[in-house]
């Protein structure tokens, strides 16, 4: 068997780590543009924040392509997939046949027209090592930055670099924080928290024009700067899929083994559209966790396995500044606000019986129990709600699942 | 492979387990300088109410979603222990939010701190499982 990746991610990682434990013999190559050691994208904050360095970003150590004899071709991009031939070219004029194929090729900022840009001297994205690094350069005590778009991006690269620069200033469209994964209740506290830490804020508003060393915003405001990050959102990278004849709606469609519907060839993470198993509507979900176990159900779909992952939900663990937050599910049905205090803001979504979402802030112990009611859409009525509420507790289960979960191996 | 089980029925409540875990994963030598005046950190917790009582902690899963999921590749199972390398772990706390038995907690270093089968510590055996005066918790193949 000849299997061909092309990525260097979560996805990607995954795919390997499922093949080579049902095929030891196969042959692996991995393709990945970016000329690194598989590394974890979501740590570039912790980077400038310090609290991490290249060398412990890495995803899996050193030694992984050697242990799991992959052949790593990095700082290599793939220009084309012959389908019908089974093969992909590359931009160093190579061609490697497959015979199974996993497009993992994730996501890329997405830009909106905004008039003036190409003037911004020093403007940047936040998504990769690179974006990173080249961020890093530009940082210093006189330097103001501004950072359009306050999602998880936006956000994590305003805590990372804070404490490096003169002021950091965000602006969003959107009418609060994390528009995705907060409601308009929850998401002022979080934004509280930030501007008490020093970020400042201007939402529902957007830029229209950059002016020499000046954004002027859709609501009048001028807001000076030196630095840009450019943080509105991502975009699936489908260009490969698409040119190959796979279907692509947002993201290139998958089913459950991650197969696409081109034979033998399979894509996960970013770039994909999946069923989310709390609402049954498929979307994109840029998530890490997400990646990895399509990416595994890829390669054990791979090697004749029909196990394949169908619990997929937005689910985000996030931090900012020592405040904790975890997100899961959607926010549909009947919202149960369990505690509103200084400290913890917890509530809880409630559909057909079942918990579909929860969102917590500050004390976010435990929070997997409630996860995993969502993913296997648990019928509350089997186990105390009441109590279940209040704390995500074993104690709430039947003495049955108890024992299912404590007293048996799994 | 040998895992910790509960026998929810012979659990007293005694929390014993509690003080065990953050002894043996204290580093110190003796019992009474590790706990004596300090927060209890057990990566083993004990549930109660009224005459129901069992300890909770890491199940060890074949099928490990906290791994998986792991942002940093902090967690990897070694020698089937599923293992946190805390130098790498920022603390993102992604793990909490995938284990479906609530067994993996921050440390008050600011990363995370599982059971890890004391196989990280001096003891080499679950010192909770020693600690237990009624059997209530087994080191034990199933």
């Amino acid at each position: 068997m000849n299997y061909v990746i092309i990525g260097n991610s979560a996805a990607a990682i995954g795919c390997v780590e499922a093949l080579r434990s049902s095929d030891p013999a196969g042959i692996i190559t991995l393709i990945s543009s970016e000329p690194h050691h598989t590394y974890s994208r979501p740590l570039i904050s912790y980077l400038l924040q310090g609290k991490t360095d290249e060398e412990r970003m890495k995803y899996r150590p050193d030694d992984f392509y050697q242990t799991n004899h992959v052949c790593a071709k990095l700082g290599c991009t793939v220009t084309k997939i012959d389908a019908k031939n089974q093969k992909v070219m590359t931009d160093s004029g190579e061609t490697i046949a497959y015979s199974k194929l996993l497009i993992a090729t994730g996501s890329r900022p997405f830009v909106p027209p905004m008039e003036g840009l190409e003037t911004v001297k020093k403007q940047f994205h936040f998504m990769t090592l690179d974006d990173a690094k080249a961020l890093e350069k530009a940082l210093g005590p006189d330097q103001k930055v501004l950072i359009v778009g306050a999602g998880l991006i936006g956000l994590k690269c305003a805590e990372g670099i804070l404490h490096r620069v003169q002021s950091v200033h965000v602006v969003d469209l959107a009418d609060r924080i994390l528009p995705s994964i907060l409601d308009a209740e929850a998401a002022p506290r979080v934004q509280k928290h930030l501007e008490e830490a020093g970020v400042s804020f201007t939402l529902g508003a957007s830029v229209k024009k950059f002016k020499a060393n000046e954004a002027h915003l859709t609501n009048g405001e001028k807001v000076p700067f030196d630095i840009v990050v450019l943080a509105v959102g991502v975009r699936p990278n489908v260009e490969l899929a698409k040119e190959a004849g796979c279907a692509v709606g947002r993201g290139i469609v998958v089913d459950e083994n991650s197969k696409t519907t081109v034979a033998n060839i399979y894509a996960a993470g970013d770039c994909t559209e999946t069923v989310n198993a709390a609402t049954g509507k498929t979307q994109v979900m840029a998530l890490l966790p997400n990646a990895y176990l399509q990416g595994e159900a890829a390669g054990r779909a791979m090697t004749g396995g029909r196990d394949g992952f169908s619990t997929a939900i937005p689910e985000n663990a996030i931090g900012f500044f020592g405040l904790h937050l975890i997100t899961a599910g959607n926010y549909e049905g009947e919202a149960d606000l369990v505690e509103d205090t200084e400290t913890c803001y917890k509530k809880l979504f409630v559909k057909d019986g079942r918990l579909v979402g929860y969102m917590l802030i500050g004390d976010v112990h435990r929070a997997g129990i409630y996860t995993d009611l969502i993913r296997k859409k648990t019928p509350l009525a089997s186990l105390d709600y009441d109590m279940l509420r209040k704390e995500p507790q074993l104690l709430a289960f039947s003495r049955t699942a108890r024992d299912a979960m404590l007293a048996k191996s799994h | 492979m040998k895992r910790i089980y509960v026998n929810e029925d012979w659990c007293l409540g005694c929390h014993l387990c509690e003080y065990y875990c953050t002894f043996a994963n204290s580093g110190l030598e003796s019992m009474a300088y590790a706990l004596k005046g300090k927060p209890l950190s057990p990566r083993i917790q004990v549930e109660e109410e009224g005459e129901i009582h069992f300890a909770v902690s890491c199940r060890h899963c074949d099928n490990p979603v906290c791994v998986k999921s792991c942002i940093t590749g902090a967690l990897s199972v070694e020698d089937n222990v599923i293992h946190c390398d805390t130098n790498k772990c920022v603390g993102c706390y992604t793990c909490i939010m995938a284990c479906p038995y609530g067994c993996i907690m921050p440390a008050t270093s600011g990363v995370i701190q599982k059971c890890e089968l004391c196989t990280n510590n001096a003891h080499q055996k679950p010192l909770c499982v020693q600690g237990c005066p009624n059997e209530a918790i087994v080191f034990e193949e199933r």
